[in-house]
């Protein structure tokens, strides 16, 4: 086991731990500490996004959730001075919901790596650099060309949701 | 294991960080001096250790200069109480001063300070996506500022605290479109091959002024420096989000806005200003003779320097922005801008490569 693999686990580890701590932190229920488990969690993975080499997805990671959406997410829960808040009953409805969609990732996952049989895994060269370069080249040249419509289509997405947001924010919008 | 590589990048290690320190230490020197000369006053020029003045004419030069003023400035920091006031968040209020410095002093190892000396090259790391490594630590830094206003438990810092989240996550975004062109013109993010271009082809900044210009300003605001320094804006927000903090959890957060000014004139001079090359005196490639490194390192030091004085000058001449202003410019004026730029950028390319 080389040092990529033993840290491979030990940012798996750290990734699900933080997680952990995000939603159920047995020390404190103060939803900033929530935030911050939050930031160091993304912060875990974009290390694993490094160990796969991707290191311009790794980049982007760091500066779009960790440095931006995080702290606006800790901006809001300060500005509306959240108290701990006290242990609430769990909802039915809130389970039921969260089983279906983390089902639904979870399958698309497991078919993604279960579906490709031998072709998704990396050709093993001894002692040669990994096959796989993440670089801002090829991954640019994949979004325009192979995976172009589904791209669109989130950025139409994030467009929507975008105007949405803006119309809630104006009360006063005839 | 290669012990070579580990122990050269521990010596190299050991002198960034000495240098950034010695960098932030006598930066505030000359902070002080220039506003002094600004203002026609003269600025820190008494205190010395008690035996220089047994020393001839350079003794009372240097202590007419405040020489030794940075080091009577750290020994206070470090002797003073350490003052923790009732009601504050606790291991926020530890971790604030840490998370701003980290991040702060980061930044710095992907920047080639110089081109090599000997076998080594004069960077921590040659990252293949250098600058974007930049933008994601320098975006971290908000952390700490952020959570220095939350954990103090009071209006003020907390007011400096959300104003300054508010401020950096704007400007960064003009900020990484305002290097856009910089990138699509050099067609590289290494930082290395950035300045390799640059040797060859001119300075950057001639290509593209206006992302300069975008940069330059974004970058004043990032740091919080003044004209844009709402974060800690004194006579609304008595000290903003350090106002609960003393002793040397306070040093560290100057040490933090000093260490990102070292930051990002390092990363103007790199992307801009040709990093460690000069366009004549054969000093446009890499070194083949310790000389000539060590020349290198030199110029890129003179460059830094250079932004460091405009980041000091601007301080002084400018009045502080209002905050709607500030959001404004960032907003309404820039981030258009830039994205104009990269447009006609991008459209000067296509007409050149037709």
């Amino acid at each position: 086991m080389g040092l990529p693999d033993i840290l491979f686990y030990v940012f798996a580890a750290f990734t699900l731990l933080f997680g952990l701590l995000v939603v159920a932190n047995p020390f404190s229920r103060n939803p900033v500490t929530s935030a911050m488990f939050l930031v160091l969690t993304i912060i875990s993975m974009a290390c694993l996004f490094v160990l796969l080499n991707a290191f311009f997805l790794a980049a982007v990671q760091i500066i779009v959730y960790a440095g931006a959406v995080m702290v606006l997410f800790v901006f809001v829960i300060m500005l509306m001075d959240l108290k701990e808040e006290e242990r609430r009953r769990i909802k039915t409805f809130g389970v039921v919901t969260g089983i279906v969609s983390v089902g639904i990732i979870l399958s698309v996952f497991l078919k993604s790596l279960l579906g490709c049989g031998d072709s998704c895994s990396l050709p093993a060269v001894a002692g040669a650099a990994p096959v796989v370069e993440g670089d801002a080249h090829s991954l640019g040249l994949l979004l325009f060309t192979k995976y172009d419509l589904p791209f669109e289509v989130i950025s139409v997405l994030l467009l929507v949701a975008m105007i949405g947001v803006i119309t809630l924010s104006k009360k006063d919008l005839k | 294991m290669n012990w070579n590589f580990i122990i050269f990048s521990l010596v190299k290690l050991a002198v960034i960080v000495g240098v950034v320190q010695g960098l932030v230490a006598y930066s505030v020197l000359a902070e002080r001096k220039i506003s002094a000369w600004i203002q026609d006053r003269v600025g820190p020029n008494r205190t010395a250790p008690p035996f220089m003045k047994y020393v001839p004419v350079l003794g009372p030069l240097l202590t007419r200069l405040g020489m030794f003023q940075p080091l009577a400035d750290g020994l206070k920091f470090l002797l003073k109480e350490d003052f923790t006031p009732a009601g504050v968040r606790k291991i926020y209020f530890w971790l604030a001063p840490a998370l701003a410095v980290i991040p702060a002093m980061l930044t710095v190892a992907v920047i080639p300070f110089g081109s090599n000396l000997g076998a080594q090259k004069m960077v921590m790391a040659d990252l293949n996506v250098g600058i974007l490594y930049t933008f994601g630590i320098v975006s971290l830094g908000v952390y700490g500022i952020v959570l220095a206003g939350y954990a103090a438990n009071s209006k003020y810092p907390f007011l400096g605290g959300i104003r300054s989240s508010a401020q950096m996550i704007s400007y960064e975004l003009s900020m990484g479109m305002s290097v856009i062109p910089v990138l699509m013109i050099a067609g590289n993010l290494n930082l290395s091959t950035i300045i390799g271009w640059q040797a060859a082809n001119g300075w950057l900044v001639l290509y593209s002024p206006l992302s300069f210009f975008i940069f330059l300003v974004a970058s004043f605001a990032e740091t919080n420096r003044l004209p844009f320094d709402l974060p800690e804006a004194e006579t609304e927000l008595v000290g903003g989000y350090h106002t609960e903090y003393s002793s040397m959890k306070f040093a560290l957060f100057f040490l933090a806005e000093y260490s990102n000014m070292v930051a990002s004139s390092a990363m103007m001079v790199t992307l801009f200003f040709g990093g460690w090359t000069l366009p004549f005196w054969g000093l446009d490639h890499p070194a083949t003779s310790l000389l000539l490194g060590v020349a290198h390192i030199v110029v890129f030091m003179v460059k830094m320097l250079a932004f460091m004085v405009l980041f000091i000058w601007v301080r002084w001449m400018f009045p502080r922005f209002r905050y709607d202003q500030l959001m404004d410019l960032g907003w309404r004026r820039f981030l258009p801008l830039a994205l104009f730029n990269i447009l006609v950028t991008a459209i000067w390319m296509w007409m050149r490569a037709k």
